[in-house]
């Protein structure tokens, strides 16, 4: 079983994020990681090919210093990497970063695509099933669980108060929920390991897609700051969060 | 102009969000129409209606929850394909980014998520870093814009207006249907929707485990509150997704929002920082939560919370 995982590098999720003089999230200058919701996924498609042979393929856009997420995946455990980064895609909006994937994964057979809910920097969260539509293939977001059966996938997708149970065709693509999986560490030697495995990278012309913006930010304000409350310790504590509820009329 | 808004509904009638698009649709100006698909759609028509859909495109068939985003987003294509909207607003719930990126492969035209306003038609604001900092983005390119509305991000108010109802047949190709719901699995839940609640108690990783949350049930009983968490309480799967409240679960606007243990990151800052009064406690004085409270208490919250579940029994039934 081949499959795809589509990575993202953001800035560092416990930094502080700012953004450059073109309104757009600063990416490059090191400090960032290979999103943290895309390890549930990642793990996922390497318990898969482990049980069931194959292999997992990391594929990430953005700048030159997203190789380092790829890496981690390789280092996780993926077989290859694939990199596609062009100037060009700076500020890149939701459906040419999903044409981007599209193309890349239509240019090799798979079984299963594997992305996260959403990003933990831009949080669109609809990028993936552009991609699956792009593609032709069925698509479940919030899975929480995964298992080949003979015509497809059996899996549980995460709802509101519990889960439902999907019958999925395959090829197909899955978006992986926080917590469905727990994510391995990348082991020395597999660290090791990554770096003599392949990245291989792309340019927008490898894969004919066009970087159409439709999306320009106008203004950045900062949001009218709230003033500090009261910070209260010791014996009266209790009374003083009882009086607040009583003021709101809730008792 | 015209605006649809894409919404959602259920046998119990349209949700709240969709009457917060049709009231922020109506402030845009122009003609302003719904599309409900799913069963409980034609039903909802009338509360649509009277928050300012002058026609709702409705199917009550079964097929949308059958295939949850795929059978929605092509028959939604077909409509759009036939009528030309220039702008669809859906809520920004997992359901309906579902049904919008597949609808943005098919128009090939610009989609936003997490909008907070619409200033005009093709403009959007969004709130990121925490809602420390707004973004105002020009929506550009062909229609129709595709824009994703945060929940609770306006105040639904009905027009008085009634809605013509133009029946759409649910005729999706076998080839596009896509995966199928075989089981549903449904918890019940006891007590106000996380959502509604005028309390909402919410635990974070302070509580260091699923068993403190027993403490957090009794003080929202006691205050007739819910209870809900941050992401790190349910990454760890001390709580089901359902509690989850931030970026990444739901938005939260209750009159008094109690923050137990929770450090304020701003991926939970995000779904809980419009209560109208926040408490906070916490171990750490230090923690960014303090700097978003009303009133932030530190100390012990495995003394506090039960002390103050008896303060409220106490003072309730006196």
């Amino acid at each position: 079983m081949n499959v795809l995982v589509c990575t993202k590098f953001v800035p560092n999720p416990s930094g502080t994020p700012t953004l450059g003089p073109d309104h757009l999230l600063v990416r490059d200058g090191g400090d960032g990681a290979l999103d943290p919701g895309d390890e549930y996924g990642l793990e996922l498609a390497l318990q898969l090919t482990e049980a069931g042979g194959g292999q997992v393929t990391a594929v990430s856009m953005g700048p030159e210093d997203a190789a380092a997420g790829v890496q981690r995946a390789l280092a996780m455990g993926a077989a290859e990497g694939i990199l596609v980064t062009d100037d060009a895609l700076r500020g890149a909006d939701a459906l040419v970063t999903a044409r981007v994937l599209a193309a890349v994964a239509g240019s090799r057979p798979f079984d299963l695509i594997v992305a996260g809910a959403e990003s933990t920097d831009g949080y669109t969260g609809t990028v993936p099933v552009t991609v699956a539509e792009l593609l032709g293939i069925p698509s479940v977001t919030a899975v929480r669980k995964l298992e080949p059966v003979a015509d497809g996938y059996r899996i549980e997708r995460q709802t509101e108060d519990g889960y439902d149970v999907l019958a999925c065709p395959a090829p197909a693509l899955v978006t992986v929920t926080a917590g469905a999986t727990e994510p391995r560490y990348p082991s020395l030697k597999g660290i090791m390991a990554a770096k003599s495995k392949p990245m291989e990278r792309l340019a927008l012309a490898d894969l004919g897609v066009e970087a159409a913006v439709t999306q320009r930010v106008t203004a950045v304000t900062e949001a009218p700051a709230k003033a500090g409350g009261e910070i209260v310790q010791g014996d009266d504590a209790v009374a003083r969060i009882a009086d607040l509820l009583t003021d709101a009329g809730v008792i | 102009m015209t605006t649809w808004v894409i919404a959602e509904v259920g046998p119990e009638g349209p949700a709240e969000s969709a009457l917060e698009l049709l009231t922020k649709a109506r402030d845009l100006g122009g003609d302003v129409a719904a599309v409900a698909l799913g069963p409980g759609a034609t039903g909802a028509a009338e509360a649509l209606g009277a928050h300012g859909a002058a026609t709702v495109y409705a199917s009550d068939d079964a097929i949308f929850e059958e295939h949850p985003g795929s059978a929605a987003a092509h028959v939604l294509a077909e409509l759009v394909g036939a009528h030309a909207p220039d702008l669809l607003l859906f809520a920004g719930t997992y359901a309906s980014r579902d049904v919008a990126g597949r609808l943005q492969a098919r128009t090939g035209t610009t989609l936003m998520a997490n909008a907070t306003d619409l200033p005009a038609a093709d403009r959007a604001t969004t709130e990121i870093f925490g809602g420390t900092a707004i973004v105002e983005v020009a929506l550009e390119g062909p229609a129709p814009r595709l824009v994703l509305v945060r929940p609770k991000s306006f105040a639904a108010s009905p027009s008085g207006g009634t809605a013509t109802i133009v029946p759409v047949t649910a005729d999706v190709p076998e080839d596009r249907r896509g995966a199928r719901v075989v089981e549903r699995h449904a918890e019940a839940a006891s007590g106000p929707k996380l959502e509604d609640a005028k309390v909402v108690v919410a635990g974070g990783r302070g509580l260091g485990g699923p068993d403190p949350f027993s403490i957090l049930d009794d003080l929202a009983a006691a205050v007739g509150g819910a209870v809900g968490a941050s992401r790190a309480a349910v990454d760890a799967g001390w709580v089901p997704y359902a509690y989850q409240i931030g970026q990444t679960g739901k938005t939260v606007k209750p009159d008094v929002y109690i923050a137990v243990g929770i450090s304020g990151a701003l991926q939970h800052v995000t779904g809980m920082k419009g209560a109208k009064r926040i408490v906070a406690i916490n171990r750490d004085g230090d923690a960014p939560i303090m700097q978003l409270a009303d009133l932030g208490v530190v100390g012990d919250l495995f003394t506090i919370v039960p002390a103050l579940t008896e303060e409220v029994r106490r003072r309730a039934g006196s």
